[in-house]
């Protein structure tokens, strides 16, 4: 019983980078563009909050770092991939690469060891901490943690109720159509890509001050990338992207814990275990009647 | 872009077939997204506090100033040949592999297996069959990507990342596992790497005293081969087509997921034998960080490459020279060489994003082609 319990109480926190980067990603796969280069934003952002929480000891100073980083590499991504059109997976995986190696090169030339700091501590809810077993849970994390899941609605709410998620979604759909109707959809898909990379860079952030708390070299360790499978398995939307994020931090917090109960299971094959179920995620969970018609394909006015 | 590439070859009956615009569009346009990005290098330089001449002084010294300069660069050209040729095999068909680190390590594990397993076999059948298992291995870490794309609509991009994380993983566990050096567990050391390869399977070397060795050779044979292979065969054809135009090679009765899964295994099969010859050409026993991020570094050579088997070789001695002088660059400045894949990342935003002006370029020049047709 307490194992199950430790078990749900680390995936909680564990979900919420999943969450900020994968409903980011949502975002920007409605408008049309898949941002490939989550895991660089990811990256270049946890190493940003880690250095300023780090020499200054200001948290949400750390954050805003974070959101600057993602709001400028969204801004690279949108100007190759809107503006100058490039096939989106090639593009992306350049702001992958350069990320990583700035992080790195970073790191190393500015930290260059491994070093903690004390971070974003759990802030208990009044009344529903204390409540038994789900208090426990849910109501004592820290605060860019529950932020992730506050997001969850309002990025559903945004999407689905609001002129902007509407025509968030016609861009992606229809480009041509939108475009007719009077619709900018180069400034839409900006929009929408800065976002997604914006919450990348929060993602980033809450790993390295609020999850972990501490940066070394590829830190995210493919998990940007995760989020992106999530959004194919959430089917474009964000309630069903916390169902992937879940499932994945809890795949995640059971072979930690697996590791920690020294369960005999090697740990290179638990740690294969979250790729391994990325690939059979995509693999179920192809719902391509929910897939925006205009994703991967730039627009250009008078084609098509 | 594609479509447009091959209407315009299409009108290259009309013209002579060596077209000087043609160089500028496909050559001097990377280049520019090289120089872009080596400038945005130095301003990064500057603000690390180092001096970007000095720095880049030692990189073009590291990477071409002496012998054992030029021969470690041409060393790390052959597995970017190798990898970007698969890469190109795959793009044609219009199937990004990012896999290449996952295949390279397959072929790694096979080639120090199957020559440790095999020993007392002789060199002239051990190294013909080392490499060929080694094609193979990789050919299935790329097979899996591609049947999951060309059946599941898997997206391949995601799916061959994957791959490579779970190919790591499983090397770790070989290398800290069966695969350990005896001798390193006899002496207590228990190191995480493999036991030496034996001696008739290493590649002989071309130039004594340097690491170079015939590994770099068939490289070279084989983009060639892979020219012929795409231009003139027609299942290379096919693999064009499907990559051109996906519904119109379905009408007219190709099996485009069958091309796409194909196109797939050969790519994994030559990032496969990229690092076969990385075990017996210069490591020869199996260690963590056998793939020296050629996966990566091998997407920008194809890139800057124009995707084109014979584009591929400057690009990939370019690039090896580029890792080479990295390294020279972190001795003698002190910058370390991950400056190199932020550069890298950057030539690969400026290629992609470049892409519009050579579309451009091309559709101006066709509907130039077209008129003057219309004339006559």
């Amino acid at each position: 019983m307490k194992e199950i319990i430790g078990v749900l109480k680390t995936m909680i926190p564990l979900a919420a980078p999943f969450l900020y980067a994968a409903i980011g990603e949502t975002f920007a796969q409605t408008s049309g563009v898949v941002n490939l280069g989550v895991e660089g934003i990811m990256l270049l952002s946890a190493y940003g909050a880690f250095y300023v929480a780090l020499n200054t000891g200001n948290l949400w100073l750390a954050l805003l770092t974070a959101v600057i980083i993602g709001l400028l590499m969204g801004l690279l991504m949108s100007f190759i991939s809107v503006t100058l059109k490039a096939e989106q997976g090639i593009s992306g995986i350049g702001l992958y690469m350069f990320g990583y190696g700035m992080s790195s090169l970073l790191f190393e030339t500015t930290i260059g060891t491994v070093k903690t700091i004390n971070g974003f501590q759990p802030a208990k809810i009044p009344l529903l901490g204390d409540l038994p077993v789900v208090g426990q849970l849910l109501f004592q994390n820290s605060i860019p943690v529950y932020g992730a899941f506050l997001l969850v609605p309002i990025a559903w709410w945004v999407l689905n109720k609001t002129t902007l998620g509407l025509k968030i979604k016609s861009v992606g759909q229809n480009p041509a159509a939108a475009d007719s109707l009077g619709i900018n959809v180069d400034r839409i898909r900006y929009f929408s890509v800065c976002l997604g990379a914006i919450l990348a860079g929060l993602a980033g952030a809450t790993l390295s001050t609020a999850v972990v708390n501490l940066f070394q070299d590829n830190l995210t360790a493919g998990q940007g990338f995760i989020a992106v499978a999530l959004v194919y398995f959430g089917g474009w939307s964000p309630i069903g992207v916390l169902g992937g994020a879940l499932l994945f931090s809890f795949v995640n917090s059971l072979q930690l814990w697996m590791q920690v109960l020294g369960v005999k299971i090697s740990s290179d094959v638990a740690v294969m275990l979250p790729y391994l179920m990325t690939i059979a995620a995509l693999m179920f969970s192809v719902n391509r009647a929910r897939q925006p018609a205009a994703l991967n394909k730039p627009f250009e006015r008078g084609e098509s | 872009m594609q479509a447009k590439k091959a209407v315009n070859s299409s009108s290259s009956v009309h013209r002579p077939v060596f077209d000087w615009s043609n160089v500028v569009l496909h050559l001097l346009l990377p280049l520019a997204g090289v120089l872009a990005a080596l400038l945005i290098g130095a301003l990064m330089l500057i603000i690390l506090k180092a001096n970007p001449v000095a720095a880049y002084e030692a990189l073009i010294n590291g990477a071409a100033g002496s012998v054992s300069g030029i021969t470690q660069s041409l060393v790390k050209a052959t597995p970017l040949l190798l990898v970007g040729l698969g890469i190109c095999i795959a793009f044609r068909a219009n199937v990004i592999n990012i896999g290449g680190e996952g295949q390279i390590i397959l072929g790694a594990i096979a080639a120090t297996w199957f020559p440790l397993t095999f020993n007392t076999w002789p060199g002239w059948l051990l190294i013909p069959a080392t490499l060929i298992f080694g094609f193979l291995a990789g050919a299935v870490w790329g097979f899996v990507p591609g049947i999951l794309k060309a059946r599941l609509h898997v997206n391949e991009i995601l799916s061959t990342i994957m791959m490579n994380s779970i190919a790591q993983q499983f090397m770790y566990l070989l290398i800290r596992g069966p695969l350990m050096d005896p001798a390193g567990i006899a002496a207590g050391t228990f190191l995480a790497q493999s036991a030496r390869i034996p001696q008739q399977a290493t590649l002989p070397r071309l130039v004594p005293q340097t690491l170079l060795h015939a590994g770099a050779i068939l490289a070279v044979v084989l983009a060639i081969l892979v020219y012929f292979f795409l231009w003139r065969t027609t299942i290379g054809y096919r693999i064009r087509a499907v990559g051109l135009n996906p519904d119109a090679s379905r009408y007219s009765g190709i099996n485009v997921p069958f091309y796409q899964a194909f196109s797939m295994t050969l790519a994994g099969g030559f990032a496969g034998l990229a690092g076969a010859i990385e075990i017996m050409g210069v490591q020869h026993r199996l260690l963590d960080g056998i793939t020296s991020g050629y996966g990566f570094t091998g997407i920008v050579a194809a890139l800057l490459g124009g995707l084109h088997p014979l584009g591929l070789i400057p690009a990939s001695i370019l690039f090896g020279g580029l890792l080479v002088g990295a390294n020279e660059m972190q001795r003698t400045v002190q910058v370390p060489s991950s400056l190199i894949n932020a550069i890298l990342g950057l030539i690969v935003l400026f290629v992609s994003g470049a892409a519009l002006w050579s579309r451009r370029w091309a559709a101006r020049r066709n509907m130039g082609v077209q008129n003057e047709e219309e004339k006559s």
